[in-house]
């Protein structure tokens, strides 16, 4: 199977974020002034637009708020997944993050809005950096 | 100068103060400026509400950059005409505010030319990851999955069925088979079964991403088209009887933390148009919705004021949206996005139609058609997208 697209760098926003899955950690940040929650990562709160953020890591436990089944995706870092989810999930620290349930048998039967979750971190092939998904809870 | 009239005055204003600054990004550079620039006016970022930008910044499309901010904008303008776009801001900025329809507007600038080395005067960014692109990449998420998310969430919060949502596949083909035109796309397009279309047609289509069925996708088509807008003056003299536009409203929504993904950019510019046009969605004879998917104009029917959130799926039922059924406006007379035309930008097609009902000239005419709101979508109603409602008129 071929890898994900995976992140390119430089770029001074997600760069600790994808850092940090090299240890299987999910990063998130919260603002120090308004107390915000912020995600995806950025250098300002995105309520108040302050610079004093915090980072903080998730316990990676959440609930599916939304998700599809894409059939057939014929772009070759797909092609070869058959069908696939692609889902917001919530997680419980209170950000929301796009990303895929896998570990299901049929994931236009097995996926539910409202299912729990938790991260997993899939390695790849040609890269140091890991790929969150969620899996059951 | 002391009897000119003050139309709109710069109060707060910040310079970027390194001109080599490797671990930066442009986006980075526009946010930070702007929080500057508002301490420099003594204003907080709740107050902008207008969003002017030129698409500079790593990864900055379809004005990304009010997702970027977490701003909700009634004005969004993305005037790129190179160097002298902020110039062209100011006066558009001008002009909303004269209008009313904004009160503090943001321009901003960030560029990485010396450490990117890009070579000035080709416009280009370098390829590569941006903030938004580099957490979406690797999730293979397509344009219809997109779409779909917003589906099933709006299916579990409030129990709308796919058979509700084939009801708009239904509603637009029955119009398109009015329309030559549009008859005659689908077979150019070799459109399997150039017909009307049962609800089970709908459902018995091909899965693309669930819960959405191929025939509640768009046509990919050829095309395009034009607008003539002119000032009353003009109006008075041109061939036809006018189409007076009376309300406009813009926005643009995306994923948030503890947002709702049902509620599209729609519920923020659509108020906006209804209140200045002086009239409400219940005295639309036409609905000219974006039709890129039946969702779109489902979650749009709601937020347009048709029926409350979360009602949509027995609006719909018994094809409430055909031309010839007063319980309801009609809906894409044309024959939509679904089965008429959509080369990619369907917005101004909604223009079109919308005058030809005012006018009487439509192929799926409404009697006596008045009054007509056409609502554009753009972008990815399951994370960033857009919205602009304009309301118009017939005499």
């Amino acid at each position: 199977m071929p890898d994900r697209p995976m992140p390119v760098f430089p770029e001074p926003d997600t760069e600790a974020y994808w850092e940090a899955t090299k240890e299987n950690k999910l990063l998130y940040q919260q603002c120090n002034a308004c107390q915000a929650v912020v995600f995806t990562p950025r250098a300002h709160c995105t309520k108040c637009g302050s610079v004093d953020l915090k980072t903080l890591e998730s316990k990676g436990e959440g609930a599916v708020y939304t998700y599809s089944v894409v059939r057939q995706n014929r772009q070759p870092a797909f092609a070869e997944m058959g069908a696939y989810s692609v889902a917001y999930i919530d997680l419980d620290e209170g950000f929301r993050m796009l990303s895929s349930v896998v570990g299901v048998e049929d994931p236009t039967k097995d996926i539910s809005v409202g299912m729990r979750v938790k991260v997993d971190f899939e390695e790849q092939d040609s890269s140091e950096y890991r790929v969150p998904v969620f899996r059951p809870a | 100068m002391t009897t000119q009239k003050r139309r709109a005055a710069i109060v707060g204003i910040y310079e970027w103060p390194k001109r080599k600054d490797p671990d930066v990004s442009g986006m980075q550079i526009k946010a930070q400026s702007i929080k500057h620039a508002l301490d420099d006016a003594g204003l907080d970022w709740s107050d902008v509400d207008a969003v002017y930008d030129a698409g500079d910044g790593e990864g900055a499309g379809m004005a990304n950059i009010v997702q970027y901010l977490g701003l909700r904008p009634n004005v969004i303008d993305t005037t790129q005409v190179g160097g002298s776009s902020y110039e062209f801001h100011a006066a558009h900025a001008v002009r909303a505010i004269e209008e009313g329809k904004c009160q503090v507007a943001v321009l901003s600038y960030g560029s990485k030319a010396a450490t990117q080395r890009i070579p000035i005067g080709t416009g280009g960014g370098r390829a590569g990851g941006s903030w938004a692109t580099n957490m979406e990449a690797p999730y293979g998420m397509t344009l219809i999955a997109n779409y779909a998310m917003v589906a099933n969430r709006h299916m579990a919060q409030y129990g709308t069925t796919s058979e509700q949502l084939a009801e708009i596949s239904v509603a637009t083909r029955h119009h398109a088979m009015r329309n030559p035109q549009a008859v005659q796309a689908m077979h150019d397009l070799g459109v399997q079964g150039v017909a009307d279309l049962t609800i089970d047609d709908v459902m018995s289509s091909r899965m693309i991403a669930d819960p959405l069925h191929l025939l509640e996708c768009c046509l990919v088509t050829d095309g395009g088209g034009a607008v003539i807008i002119a000032s009353p003056e003009v109006a008075a003299r041109a061939k036809k009887k006018p189409v007076w536009i009376l309300g406009t409203g813009e926005s643009m929504s995306y994923v948030t933390n503890d947002g709702d993904i049902t509620v599209s950019a729609a519920a923020q510019s659509a108020p906006t148009a209804f209140q200045q046009a002086g009239v409400s969605a219940s005295e639309m004879d036409i609905a000219m919705i974006y039709d890129s998917f039946s969702i779109t104009v489902a979650v749009m029917l709601e937020d347009l004021g048709f029926c409350k959130k979360g009602e949509v799926g027995s609006y719909l039922e018994g094809g409430r949206l055909r031309y010839d059924n007063p319980g309801g406006p009609a809906l894409n007379t044309d024959g939509g996005g679904l089965s008429s035309n959509h080369p990619g930008m369907r917005g101004i097609f909604l223009l079109l139609e919308a005058a030809r009902q005012l006018r009487g000239e439509s192929t799926s005419q409404v009697p006596d058609a008045k009054l007509a709101v056409a609502h554009g979508n753009g972008g990815f109603l399951g994370s960033l997208h857009s919205g602009g409602t304009v309301v118009l008129a017939a005499d």
